[in-house]
């Protein structure tokens, strides 16, 4: 059968083309690109990786975050029961101090009054003193005129000594 | 898309020869589509179309590129067709002219075309063309035939495209258009032949398969153009390529595949020889196998194809009408074979590249020892 015999040229000249094409189509088109096919797909892959790792950081910072919110939350509480505690402690002490400023302020004053008035009472004394020593030298100057006013005067004396 | 495209030329091509040859049937030498035929003598064949060497002038190689034939006023048949170069080795020496030297064509006895002589040669034309020496001496026939042009236009359609798919790899940009085709194909070929067959070894092969699958495949398309060379329907190329996968298998088989071969182990010496003359065929059958499986594929889809057109000449003979109703018929029947051939065409690439893969991974498995010593010859 003469289409079962291969022909010499036609085998010879395929060898020749399949080979060079084979040569070319290696170094100029199959390796770059199967090369970058590959870099592509690792690149995916890598992303993929990248992506998930970030999700997974992600993740981790909210629950983070969460969890400063509440540590936050709880701090902002035991400060504002502390601001209220002080408030509260400051205006008790506030008010002991006035209390103990103003008895103070009484006792003073009261003993102020007391010293004041024992003052005026010592004076009221030496006056009433001053006046009735007045009188009695008035008086005496008067019964003195006489002589048994100052008779009468000397043997008084003499009984007081008497007396001592 | 360009298959599309493609295919709806040869539709139109052929549609309109079929309907001006229905038309201009009854003037009998009507040999459109037929070298052999218009080359012959018009007065020898008066009412006849001889398929047998219509088809067959059709699907084997010539030394010309016939594209049609014109009719003169005479009668006489003048064949448009490009000579092409014919390159022989022939008394002791290179010879190198055109085609076109041979122009005169007479039947001999048994049948087959005669040219003319030149430089002591000629042409011999029944179902292929052979180029003789007049002295009987062996002539080497390098020529550029149909075939080895049809391969080279294929070849530098190929390098093109690859090539410049393989620029837009450099720019790094996302694919698209051609490139995310290609990618596609590049990526099937290399997880569905490559990696299930090679194993962890694939990435040295991808080059081969790759070439092997395109090379066959452009080509395989190539051929279904109207007037395109069966180029990979032809057993010469089909053993080249044959030829290819098993040295590449040669080369990288290992120890434990030939062990394995030619020593089966805890078998009887009797089966063992049985076994091992089985084996040594059987390998040599695998290329064989794959030689034919492309060439029978190619050709049978050639002649299927010429053969539902020629059948409208033929009804065209008997009657003008019923030839022209018989081009619908003839049509629809080529257009649904021509859509089986691009599929077929896609495929016979995809399984030679497929049992290629599957070849080499039968010689090299087994033995992991020897990764690195094989496979120069892959490369």
């Amino acid at each position: 059968m003469d289409l079962l015999t291969p022909e010499l040229g036609l085998f010879f000249w395929t060898l020749i083309a399949f080979l060079a094409v084979f040569m070319i189509l290696k170094k100029f088109a199959w390796k770059p690109i199967l090369e970058s096919l590959g870099e592509r797909e690792k690149g995916i892959a890598e992303s993929i990786a990248t992506a998930e790792r970030v999700k997974a950081e992600m993740s981790q910072l909210k629950s983070e975050n969460e969890k400063l919110l509440v540590q936050a939350r709880e701090e902002r509480t035991t400060m504002l029961k502390e601001a209220k505690d002080m408030k509260d402690r400051m205006i008790n002490d506030a008010k002991e101090q006035a209390k103990v400023e103003a008895n103070k302020i009484i006792i003073d004053a009261q003993q102020q009054i007391t010293q004041q008035k024992n003052a005026a009472l010592t004076e009221v004394k030496n006056e009433v003193g001053k006046m009735a020593l007045d009188v009695a030298e008035r008086i005496l100057r008067k019964q003195l005129n006489a002589a048994e006013g100052q008779e009468a005067y000397m043997k008084m004396l003499a009984e007081d000594i008497k007396l001592n | 898309m360009s298959c599309k495209r493609l295919f709806s030329l040869f539709i139109l091509v052929f549609g309109l020869s079929g309907v001006v040859n229905s038309t201009f049937a009854q003037s009998a030498e009507n040999h459109e589509n037929a070298p052999a035929e218009a080359a012959a003598p018009a007065h020898e064949e008066k009412k006849g179309i001889n398929i047998t060497e219509l088809v067959f002038g059709h699907v084997s190689d010539s030394h010309e590129w016939h594209l049609f034939s014109l009719k003169k006023e005479n009668g006489e048949e003048r064949p448009v067709a490009f000579p092409l170069p014919i390159i022989v080795y022939a008394h002791g020496g290179l010879k190198v002219f055109s085609a076109s030297h041979f122009e005169e064509w007479h039947k001999d006895a048994d049948g087959k075309s005669i040219s003319n002589e030149h430089d002591g040669l000629y042409i011999e034309k029944h179902m292929k063309e052979k180029i003789l020496a007049v002295d009987g001496s062996k002539v080497y026939d390098f020529s550029i035939t149909k075939n080895v042009l049809s391969m080279l236009i294929g070849v530098a359609l190929l390098l093109w495209a690859m090539t410049s798919a393989a620029k837009k790899y450099k720019a790094n940009t996302a694919p698209k258009g051609f490139q995310n085709g290609l990618e596609v194909i590049i990526i099937f070929i290399r997880d569905e032949v490559a990696r299930p067959n090679l194993g962890s070894k694939y990435t040295r092969f991808m080059p081969l398969l790759l070439t092997i699958f395109f090379f066959i495949w452009i080509n395989n398309l190539l051929g279904l153009l109207p007037g395109g060379a069966n180029f990979t329907g032809n057993i010469a190329v089909t053993a080249c390529l044959a030829l290819v996968a098993f040295v590449v298998m040669m080369a990288n088989s290992n120890k434990h595949f030939w062990g394995h071969l030619l020593n089966p182990p805890n078998v009887p010496f009797l089966v063992k020889c049985l076994l091992v003359l089985i084996e040594v065929m059987s390998l040599c059958i695998k290329p064989v196998a794959l030689m034919i499986r492309l060439f029978a594929n190619m050709l049978a889809g050639h002649i299927v194809i010429l053969s539902v057109i020629c059948l409208i000449f033929i009804f065209a003979l008997l009657n003008v009408y019923v030839g022209g109703g018989f081009v619908i018929v003839s049509l629809a029947f080529s257009i649904f074979m021509f859509m089986l051939e691009l599929l077929v065409a896609v495929i016979q690439a995809f399984i030679f590249a497929n049992l290629t893969a599957v070849f080499i991974g039968q010689a090299m498995e087994g033995d992991h020892s020897e990764e690195h010593g094989h496979g120069a010859a892959a490369h």
